[in-house]
């Protein structure tokens, strides 16, 4: 049954050994599953959270996998928007059914999670129906769960290509329709995530009363709103090449072409780069001439252990850093240097959401506060783990049943 | 609202006025205080100097129910409208069975007004029978904070529409500033120049906190003490 519902022509690692992968992934989810349970029966209490820390690891890695999760939306937009401008980018379409993979499992993974971050879940909808227009946190609501169910219909005609399937011909027609008219959605989709990655940098931005997270605006938003897209884009590509990567490595096949990777490593080198440059001039701006007017100094804004190594890391070591790799032709050409970068990248990305919602909380405001720390409990770690086995967990059995890469068969023929 | 520090002995009587008018409840363990309940709370100052130049005095936190334009911090980010401000008078309230406690208020307050309830709501025997029934008990998962007793606004204003006068112009004292032994506390119309609260917050010895921030506090601290008044903003604290 296993090895009928393999594409054709595709060699897979047999089915005990996958069995026993899958068992893995399996106690990881079970393991957060139970804790997500007591988070909801019996209270918030259990984390690491208080009236101090009011967002912490549910938050920080919601936005964390949303902006690598951008992937999808953004390669999407580059292949079915843009290629009819520039021919290059066609060579996205290889990786493209990954990127649709990934985003789906981010942004479903992130809802699942959002759900244990609210203490009231059940009111989860109160969202949509009393949505304070000028909370960006509506924003998201809408754009998240909406970006969702535009990933479900990109994801279906994906499972629809499975060969049992396919062989059922209102699905095999179906399916195909719904490629026809793949275009409609990748563009809505793009739509969609532009607004809710900006509107998760708005999230911190807005917040006039915090020095740390306040920005001043462009237009309606705050700038981080634009500082949030261009970062999610400078890095989600990055993160689907480097899980195309590591499907390789696991597998011991080729399954993409190296010049995709290359191509990836441009685009990503000349979107970081624009990012990092206005990053800096955010950081100098707020440290330099916004905050002084506050009454405060960059310095007091990092402390023990959310110190000044947090700058120096996000925007030196995994921003400038891999930009420059990224936009050198050599560094492209070194598996080592590329693939370096891009988990750099990543890592720099999510350092920023880190750093945008706990220790921008942590700073204290009133000149009598005290800093405090915020540690996480396994009530926090272990839904997020959970979420990444999730993730894994549907990108191996995508891997496995459904033909992701359409140049897999010709990459490993011998 | 305003709050005289140099008067103020730090008694607390504010703060237990407040809890047991409120329904605010609380636990046996009342330890972590980051997760205590507390919508007066009582921070203590001091002005860094050692023996015998060592000076200390108590502030008084309610919520500051912030007259910024267009929004308060904590109104301006709830995704569901939980919490509003009445533009009648100035009170940002909240609206307890909306709340889906994300807590983005909470991170947006700068003044740590707002408290999330960790636990389920309990009071020993024969407390619960004690409880107001003027203010509804807050289930776990939500979001609290000061309401500047809106509920005696309520009830003062029926009483004026009972009354015959103008429900508009009810006068009405909340539980801290009635409890206050010192008198410390005092609260009326700040828009009124002739109200006792609207004279004193043009005291020249009256400040804000965080005033630069641009949130507008409604309450005003007095002090005639020139490091109390540093501690009350970052801005000030460095210019001296």
């Amino acid at each position: 049954m296993d090895r009928a519902l393999i594409p054709q022509g595709l060699k897979r690692c047999s089915l005990p050994v996958f069995g026993l992968w899958t068992l893995v992934l399996l106690i990881v989810i079970g393991w957060g599953v139970f804790a997500g349970g007591v988070v909801l029966l019996k209270a918030m209490n259990v984390t690491g959270l208080n009236d101090y820390f009011g967002f912490g690891a549910y938050i920080t890695a919601d936005l964390a996998i949303i902006a690598l999760g951008a992937g999808a939306f953004f390669s999407g937009f580059l292949y079915y928007g843009l290629s009819r401008f520039f021919p290059a980018l066609k060579e996205l379409g290889k990786i493209i059914n990954l990127a649709v993979v990934v985003g789906f499992v981010c942004y479903t993974g992130a809802l699942a999670v959002l759900v244990l971050e609210i203490g009231q879940p059940l009111r989860g909808w109160f969202g949509y129906w009393h949505a304070n227009v000028h909370s960006m946190l509506t924003e998201v609501i809408f754009c998240i769960s909406c970006y969702a169910i535009v990933l479900i219909i990109e994801y279906v005609p994906i499972i629809l290509e499975n060969r049992k399937l396919g062989e059922v011909k209102p699905l095999n027609v179906f399916g195909h329709s719904m490629h026809d008219i793949m275009a409609i959605f990748a563009l809505t989709g793009t739509f969609l995530s532009f607004f809710h990655q900006g509107s998760l940098g708005g999230v911190a931005g807005v917040l006039f009363a915090r020095p740390y997270a306040y920005r001043t605006g462009l237009f309606i938003w705050p700038w981080t709103f634009f500082l949030f897209i261009l970062s999610a884009i400078a890095s989600g590509p990055a993160f689907t090449a480097l899980i195309c990567r590591a499907i390789e490595k696991v597998s011991n096949k080729k399954v993409v072409d190296r010049s995709v990777y290359e191509l990836i490593g441009k685009i990503e080198g000349v979107l970081l780069s624009v990012y990092i440059i206005l990053k800096i001039a955010d950081t100098a701006y707020w440290g330099f001439f916004q905050s002084p007017r506050l009454g405060l100094k960059l310095g007091d804004f990092y402390w023990g252990p959310y110190g000044i190594w947090l700058l120096i890391a996000e925007i030196g070591i995994c921003g400038v850093l891999p930009a420059i790799i990224l936009l050198s032709p050599a560094g492209r050409k070194s598996n080592f240097l590329l693939f370096g970068a891009f988990l750099l990248d990543i890592a720099g990305v999510s350092l920023n959401r880190f750093v945008m919602t706990i220790p921008a909380i942590a700073a204290p405001v009133m000149p009598f506060d005290k800093w405090h720390v915020y540690i996480p409990t396994l009530y926090e770690t272990a839904p997020i783990l959970a979420m990444l086995a999730y993730c894994v967990l549907i990108i191996s059995l995508s891997y496995r049943y459904l033909p992701l890469f359409p140049r897999e068969k010709e990459l490993n023929r011998t | 609202m305003v709050i005289d520090l140099d008067k103020c002995t730090g008694c607390g009587a504010c703060s237990v006025a407040c809890q047991a008018e409120n329904n605010v409840s609380f636990r046996e363990d009342e330890s972590i205080k980051l997760r205590s309940i507390a919508w007066m709370s009582l921070f203590q100052l001091n002005n860094g100097s050692n023996y015998p130049d060592y000076k200390y005095a108590i502030l008084p936190r309610p919520c500051m129910h912030c007259d910024s334009p267009h929004h308060a911090p904590c109104t301006f980010v709830c995704p569901v409208n939980a919490t509003t401000r009445d533009e009648n008078n100035g009170i940002v309230t909240h609206i307890y069975p909306r709340c889906i406690g994300c807590r983005y208020c909470i991170v947006a307050c700068p003044y740590h007004a707002r408290s999330f309830n960790w636990w389920d709501p309990k009071w020993p025997e024969p407390m619960e029978s004690m409880l107001s029934p003027d203010v509804s008990t807050r289930m776990r998962g939500v979001v609290e904070k000061c309401t500047f007793c809106h509920h005696r606004l309520l009830k003062a204003r029926s009483k004026a529409y009972v009354d015959g006068t103008d429900p508009d112009k009810a006068i009405y004292t909340p539980a801290c500033a009635d409890a206050c032994p010192a008198k410390a506390i005092v609260f009326g119309n700040l828009r009124d120049p002739h109200s006792e609260a609207g004279k004193l917050s043009k005291d020249p010895n009256a400040f804000q906190l965080l005033k630069k921030l641009g949130t507008e506090p409604k309450v005003y601290y007095i002090s005639t003490q020139d490091w109390i008044k540093k501690l009350s903003d970052n801005a000030v604290t460095q210019k001296s």
